[in-house]
């Protein structure tokens, strides 16, 4: 299968081990991956802001992209990103009064996955460790996303990948359900709730003595890992993909609670 | 204070108590400071989620019945005129009185009216969400016409010469001995010995509102819902202090939003199971009384109904906000709200708080309205609201539409750090080929974070980010970059 | 223009966008699936879990339940329709205050001085422990069922309906209902549910087989 990786900008400026490790995984599994260019961001940042209309030329761009390359399904490792690309970029195209756009945006939605999502129902991963050699012999703790958790409704298919990995220790965490308090540009915005919010999840994650707290949305974990670095937790975050890829050739360094190391696990 | 009538020939933005005065995050931070209040909502919210879940889950056919519920409001907001008048024909008939409002003023005017035509000074009242919003218990004792709550946590509040905070529990920010304290300090002939035992206080309350019951001459309450083909109106209630009013006084005035529409009598098998499931997390709550018009001698012998507009046809002309005119006033969406649990009620300013408030006080008053422009804001779309709502108003959804009509109107002003900001955004994401140059400069990030790797202070807007969250160093490149190099791509 | 016709004519500006009106989806239960017995037994549960009394008795020892349960009342309401052979067994006729019919009605006051209240009931659904009172004659008016502070409430088995739909299908909507669902509590301070507050604190139902 060809697959259209899209990277999402905060895993492509910030993160790029997580979108690293979504490719190695889909070439250990025999699948083609293909890079489209012209790609950047969802734009969910403008819209859950309120600017539409600076919205529609980041749309604009994220279905020219994906329409300009030759692809199966396409996949990016964030349950937020993709909700936007399925639910936000019509309603923005229509709002526009862009049918055409609205047509074409729901078009290149429909080819989206979520990785998990990908992996689970698509490329019939039931067992990380056998199918991609997952080895990640650590104490960890999952976060789900509130967008992958309640838009695409992932159930159990994250939490699920991470309990097949061979070596790791899921515990669970309390409230997992509750919302970390990111919420983009809330985070600034409403900055006392928001931290109360970060607070009450940081207190969780502790709380289950996890050595790392994995997640699907580098956007939280951005978040919940830059309140576990400030309060010199010793807790890291880490994305789904990145233990996924994982191997006991290749084992994932654990980085810094901030995520601040960057080693590249690449097969 | 004058609030001008916007938007189109004919709607007219709503008044009372609609308002927040002061802008939600400079609320929310001065109610943060409240550990107590804070732990109340975390008690409160906790246990009430848990109850709802129990009772929801139990039932096999849930999320039909949400579909129902959703389908039919839809229903009844497209057909709201003919069921209007077909509801107006059918009260009447049935002996009662419409009178028609489309504001606070006009409704408390009118509700102020019937009350003295009667000759009392003193009315008691059944909780109603229509008469906080109007703002009628203040409007009646500036003219000399006292207004007796006669729900436990409506009157605890009154009686400490506080507002509510939560639309089904409005004294969930106090503990049980706050409220021992505030009955001790405020309740006259109250047993001094009166301990903070819930019981012990629910008896307090008893005792203290039964004469009043019983020689109430004049009752005030809302509805919980209106049946156009019959004219029957329905309140939902668990302590009886509904019963009494609805049904001992000679007269009953009752105020109801014209949104509370439902097409048939049928249609409450639809809503008197998701209400309380929703609500209480009951089965089913202890009492609905259910009348129409009036019964010779069962009941008031004088009846009449107050429809309110009050902002609601505002809120129904905008055509991607209309549904929040579905709400039941349930509570689910506040019970599970994270933004609602940390900042409690008093931050939205609005009779309608959480969720629910932020997008319908907006959506009836505009806005434009005062600091209703910050409400929309007032949640990270987390989605835990639309999951519970009974009824599936996409409350995410309305809450960013909202934030949209909220930019809008401030463009052409002075711009802000994020007009600012996301306009910069918008053009350096809308190319892979910008975005690629802006991450060049990746590197001086790095640079700027120091030796431990981590950015722990951000100026303008972005300090609120660093008040309690670090920022890793970036990557020394980018995805794009390593991309383009292992593909040996320019 | 009056104030009615200014708010018909805003709700139709509103509406100027001719918004469709959807079929209404009823794949919810209309219609319960449990066999009469079944039925009873879910009723029960409810009513106890609500800190209601119950008995489940044959009609033949009704009058000897109601005689026990009101042997604490000093004085009770009976409404003017309900069986007198109910009451076959009283002996002190001054404990009985008739309401309703040829008897008139009692005043609030005296309503407030009786202790308990004894009533038919027209429909009860199981599933939620509802039981609804439509003014029947032998229910009598609403306050009558209210004012009193032991309320015992007889329920035929012919009456229970397993869910609401079909409860609500049985009653006319018009006449003056009240659905009671066990004694009347609030949960207002922390959540926490205390039973009785202004409606009657105690709920006795005796379910006929």
């Amino acid at each position: 299968m060809k697959i259209a990786l899209f990277a999402t900008c905060i895993v492509d400026g910030m993160y790029p081990r997580a979108a690293q490790a979504t490719v190695a995984l889909l070439e250990r599994l025999g699948h083609e991956v293909v890079f489209p260019k012209g790609q950047a961001c969802c734009g969910q940042m403008h819209v859950n802001s309120g600017y539409f209309k600076e919205a529609v030329p980041v749309v604009a761009n994220h279905v020219r992209a994906f329409e300009s390359e030759d692809y199966d399904v396409a996949v990016a490792p964030s349950g937020s990103c993709v909700a936007s690309v399925k639910h936000q970029h019509p309603m923005v195209a229509r709002r526009a009064g862009h049918a055409g756009l609205e047509e074409r945006a729901t078009a290149v939605g429909k080819k989206t996955y979520e990785l998990s999502e990908l992996l689970v129902d698509v490329l019939g991963v039931t067992d990380p460790a056998i199918q991609l050699g997952s080895y990640f012999p650590h104490t960890v703790t999952y976060h789900p996303s509130c967008h992958g958790m309640r838009l695409l409704k992932l159930g159990d298919r994250q939490a699920g990948l991470l309990r097949g990995v061979k070596g790791l220790e899921l515990v669970d965490l309390p409230e997992a359900d509750q919302c970390c308090g990111f919420g983009g540009t809330f985070s600034v915005k409403n900055a006392d709730v928001s931290s109360a919010m970060l607070a009450d999840k940081t207190a969780n994650i502790r709380s289950t003595g996890a050595s790392v707290c994995a997640g699907g949305d580098y956007s939280c974990l951005m978040h919940i890992g830059g309140g576990l670095s400030r309060q010199d937790s010793g807790v890291a975050t880490l994305h789904l993909a990145e233990i996924l890829a994982s191997t006991e050739t290749e084992p994932a360094a654990v980085p810094g609670p901030a995520g601040q190391t960057v080693k590249v696990v690449v097969k | 204070m004058s609030r001008t009538p916007l938007g189109m020939p004919g709607l007219r933005p709503g008044s009372g108590n609609l308002f927040a005065e002061e802008k939600f995050p400079s609320a929310a931070r001065r109610e943060l400071g409240n550990a107590q209040l804070r732990r109340n909502l975390k008690h409160a919210t906790s246990t009430i989620r848990t109850k709802r879940l129990n009772v929801t889950g139990e039932l096999p056919d849930w999320e039909e019945l949400r579909e129902a519920g959703s389908a039919l409001k839809t229903s009844v907001m497209a057909r709201l005129p003919e069921l209007l008048e077909a509801f107006e024909a059918n009260v009447t008939a049935r002996g009662g009185t419409v009178h028609w409002a489309r504001d606070a003023e006009e409704a408390n005017s009118i509700i102020h009216g019937l009350v003295k035509a009667e000759g009392v000074d003193e009315v008691v009242k059944v909780k109603s969400m229509a008469t906080q919003e109007i703002g009628m218990n203040e409007y009646l004792e500036e003219h000399g016409t006292a207004a007796y709550e006669t729900d436990l946590a409506e009157l605890i509040v009154q009686l400490d010469h506080d507002k509510p905070s939560h639309i089904l529990v409005p004294a969930i920010h106090k503990n049980r001995t706050e409220v021992r304290d505030i009955f001790l300090k405020e309740m006259p002939d109250v047993d001094p010995d009166l301990t903070d035992e819930p019981r012990r206080l629910a008896m307090a309350a008893r005792a203290h509102l039964r004469a009043k019951f019983l020689t109430a001459k004049v009752a005030i309450s809302g509805a919980n819902f209106g049946i156009a083909d019959s004219g029957t109106l329905g309140v939902v209630e668990s302590e009886g202090n509904g019963r009494m009013c609805l049904t001992l006084p000679e007269t009953l005035i009752t105020v109801m939003g014209i949104e509370k529409l439902l097409p048939t009598f049928a249609d409450l098998e639809v809503f008197l199971q998701l209400l309380p499931r929703s609500s209480t997390g009951e089965r089913m709550n202890p009492y609905t009384s259910l009348w129409t018009g009036v019964t010779e001698g069962d009941g008031p012998s004088n009846f009449h109904v107050v429809l309110l507009d009050n902002g609601r046809t505002n809120a129904l002309a905008d055509e991607m906000g209309r549904s929040a005119l579905h709400c039941i006033r349930c509570s689910a969406c506040i019970n599970v709200c994270p933004v609602y649990e940390r900042a409690g009620g008093h931050a939205y300013g609005s009779t309608y708080p959480g969720p629910i408030g932020a997008i319908l006080s907006p959506l009836m008053t505009g806005v434009e309205a005062e600091e209703n422009g910050s409400l929309p804001y007032a949640s990270s779309l987390c989605g835990a609201c639309y999951d519970a709502c009974p009824v599936k108003i996409n409350i995410p959804d309305i809450l960013v539409h909202l934030r949209g009509k909220d930019v809008d109107a401030h463009r052409g002003g002075m711009p802000t750090q994020m007009d600012v900001g996301l306009k910069a955004a918008s053009w350096a994401l809308s190319d892979g080929r910008r975005l690629g140059a802006v991450e060049k400069l990746l590197p001086l990030g790095r640079a700027a974070a120091g030796k431990d790797k981590k950015i722990k202070k951000l100026p303008g807007i972005a300090a609120g980010w660093t008040q309690s969250r670090d920022i890793p160093a970036p990557p020394s490149q980018s995805f794009r970059d390593w991309w383009a190099k292992e593909h040996k791509e320019s | 223009m009056s104030t009615r016709d200014h708010i018909l004519a805003a709700v139709r500006t509103a509406l100027k966008d001719a918004p469709a009106v959807p079929e209404v989806p009823r794949d919810y239960r209309r219609d319960g699936d449990l066999a009469q017995g079944a039925v009873i037994e879910v009723l029960v549960d409810r009513l106890e879990d609500y800190k209601a009394g119950v008995t489940v008795v044959a009609e033949a020892q009704v009058p000897d339940t109601i005689q026990g349960l009101l042997a604490d009342a000093g004085t009770y309401v009976v409404p003017a329709g309900l069986n007198p052979a109910w009451f076959g067994w009283e002996t002190d006729l001054a404990r009985v205050k008739y309401d309703g019919g040829s008897h008139g009605t009692l005043s609030v006051t005296a309503l407030d001085a009786t202790d308990a209240v004894v009533t038919g009931s027209a429909v009860t659904v199981a599933e939620s422990g509802t039981i609804i009172l439509d003014g029947s004659p032998d229910q009598g008016r609403r306050a009558i069922s209210l004012i009193p502070d032991h309320h015992i409430c007889v329920v035929h088995s012919s009456d229970i309906a397993q869910i609401l739909p079909e409860a609500l299908r049985r009653l006319d909507g018009t006449r003056p209902l009240t659905m009671i669902s066990g004694p009347s509590a609030t949960s207002d301070i922390e959540l926490e549910r205390v039973e009785g507050v202004h409606g009657p604190r105690r709920l006795d139902v005796i379910i006929t087989t």
